[in-house]
This record gives structure tokens, sequence and C-alpha cells, in this order.
């Protein structure tokens, strides 16, 4: 059976040295390119007619901008709306790694979401971002968050540093989830995919029940892969909201 | 084709668009209700990230602490204790479906509000 962890593998398929440094074109790079290109390309393909009756193309577009738009009106209000391109950025990112994902490309095909040091890398920018708009807007004020309102100042000791450590976890939990996620299910697809084999070389007949399961198991990646995009931006919009409107 | 045999009144158009959208947020609350309708697997998944999260957090901190100040191994063993109470705060605080906003005392508040609202 295939070893299920080997599709994690990060492969080089340009070589590059800068002074030392390993910065090789892998195919991690490879998917986060396409992802950004293939988005690109159907973002501004599908909406190039501009009609006033969209097409299906201009339809898809146009809900994925709805969507994140009223996302970012609903949990953040108007003042989100200049935070919008980068939150839509951030959701068709995590959302075309997810789903370039689960196509089976040879050689170079990858899911760069199932890295923990991408998702929080993405996490920590958000995480950043947020800290810097609450400082901005709120001056010192913005520590205020870290203790509550009313308690008496001896708990403070204990408070404010469960608190802040409770502030501190957010990109981690926030990355944790997304990588958790994308790689468990990874995992399950090529263990599944890997029963199909060894069970159909046998005979036709058993390879046809993990067959499918592995079936309806994709379909529940395809829904884990628009899920956790959604959960990753909505939490970025709820995080954004504490920033801005402090309680 | 019909479309350009028949043009849309765009004034009538935005006023049914205005009316459907009205009448869609008296009835879901001006606030998608339920923000995490998440399935039981990514609820009891999403439990165990942030409570094993505010742990390590704090042992993290903990440890970096020490190495600083060169006190090993008591604030690793202080920042556990309070990693593990901001970890559980954390996990109660999803469990309960209150927002992810920081300080327990504003969601505990708001989540109130909310229930008052209803």
């Amino acid at each position: 059976m295939a070893n299920p962890i080997e599709q994690f593998k990060i492969k080089p398929i340009i070589d590059l040295q800068v002074g030392g440094i390993d910065v090789s074109f892998t195919n991690s790079a490879f998917m986060m390119v396409s992802a950004v290109v293939v988005a690109t390309a159907f973002l501004t393909l599908s909406v190039r007619s501009r009609s006033l009756i969209p097409g299906r193309w201009q339809s898809m577009a146009e809900l994925f901008y709805e969507f994140i738009a009223n996302m970012l009106k609903d949990n953040v209000g108007s003042e989100g709306r200049k935070y919008f391109p980068f939150v839509f950025s951030l959701f068709i990112f995590v959302l075309f790694g997810n789903i370039l994902g689960l196509l089976p490309i040879p050689v170079v095909g990858f899911t760069y979401t199932s890295h923990i040091i991408v998702t929080f890398a993405m996490a920590a920018v958000v995480f950043i971002g947020v800290t810097v708009i609450g400082f901005a807007r709120h001056g010192l004020h913005f520590l205020r968050m870290f203790f509550p309102h009313g308690a008496p100042l001896a708990t403070a000791v204990v408070l404010i540093p469960i608190e802040v450590i409770s502030y501190l976890s957010r990109p981690l939990s926030l990355s944790v989830r997304l990588f958790a996620n994308m790689t468990a299910g990874h995992i399950i697809l090529k263990i599944l995919g890997g029963f199909v084999v060894t069970l159909g070389g046998m005979y036709i007949l058993p390879g046809i029940l993990p067959f499918a399961f592995l079936g309806a198991v994709t379909l529940l990646e395809i829904g884990i892969a628009l899920l956790q995009a959604y959960v990753f931006t909505i939490l970025t919009c709820i995080y954004l909201h504490d920033a801005i409107h402090m309680h | 084709m019909a479309e350009q045999e028949l043009p849309p009144n765009l004034d009538e158009l935005e006023e049914r668009l205005r009316a459907a959208r009205a009448r869609e947020s008296e009835e879901n609350g001006p606030k998608s209700a339920g923000r995490h309708s998440l399935s039981g697997l990514g609820q009891g998944m999403r439990l165990a990230v942030e409570f094993v999260v505010g742990v390590v957090v704090g042992a993290g901190i903990g440890w970096g602490l020490d190495r600083w100040f060169g006190t090993q191994p008591w604030m690793m063993v202080l920042f556990l204790v309070f990693g593990t109470a901001s970890g559980v705060m954390n996990a109660y605080r999803a469990a309960r479906r209150m927002d992810d906003t920081v300080g327990f005392a504003a969601a505990q508040k708001r989540a109130d509000e909310a229930d008052r609202d209803k």
C-alpha cells in the first residue's frame, strides 16, 4: 500500500540556492502559484463581459464576492469594507489551495494548506494585522480588554495572564484547525485508496466497497475544503470586529 | 433572446430586491444566527484544538520566560497552570457557542444579551 504520509513531502522542481539558503521552486510553491493564477483567471475572465444579467461564470464570481462582502458586513460592520481586498484574497487563497489539493495532479499535486507553516504564516499575518489595527484605533486603551470590567483588582494577577494566553493562542488555534482538517482528510483518502487497490487487485468484488466509501469521503472532503476556508475567513472577520469595536 | 425583448425595469427590480432583503433579515435576524453551524466532528475537533492550544501556548510562554530570567522551572510550572486555565476557558467558550472575542466577561455579557433578545 502506498505510504499515506508521502503525499505531504515537499519536492523541489527547480533547484535554487541563494547565498547558501535553499529557495528551490517546490511542488508547494507550484501549487500556490497555480492557485493564484487559476483564481485570477477565474475572477477576471468570468466578469469580462460585465453583463447586467450574469451568465454562469459571472454568477459564480459574484457569488464569492457577495458571500465575503456580506460576511464582512454582518461580522465587522461598515468599517470592515476597507479590509475587503485582504479578506477576499485570504478566502480565495485558502479555498483554491484546498480544492486544487484534492485534484489528483501527477508529480506536482500537493495541498499547501496541509502544512502547518503555511497556515501559521497566514494566521500570524491576520493576528499581527488585527493587533496593529487595534492599537492604532484605540491606543493603549486596547489593553483594557485583557481585564474584564467590574472584576476585583486583586484578581488581575490571575486573570490578565489567562486572557493574554487566550489572546495569543488565537493564531495557533486558527492555523492548527485548517492544517489538521486538511492533513487528516488527505490521509484518510490515501488509506482508502490503498484499500481499493489491494482489495480490488485480489478480487474485483471486495474492491467495490472501499471504492464506494472513497467516493463518499471525497464528497465529504470537498465539503470540508469549503467549510474550512469559510471558518478561516469568518474567524478573521470576528478578530477584525474585536479590534475595531472594543467592548 | 428573451432578455433583450423584455428590458428589465431596473427601478422595479431594485424595489423588489430591497423588499426581499428586508424580509430575509427580518426572518434571520440582522446577524446571521449560528455563526458556527459545524458538524459534530468539527465541533469536537474544535474544542480539542482550543484546549490543547491554550496549554501549549502557556507552556511556551513559561519556557521562554524561564530562558530569559534563568528561573527554570518555575515560570513554566506557573504558566502551564495559566495555560490550562485559558485552554479550559477557550473550550468552554467555544462549547457555549459564544463568539470568539477576547475577554470572557465581554463574551458572557454578549451571550446573555443575545439570550434576552430572543
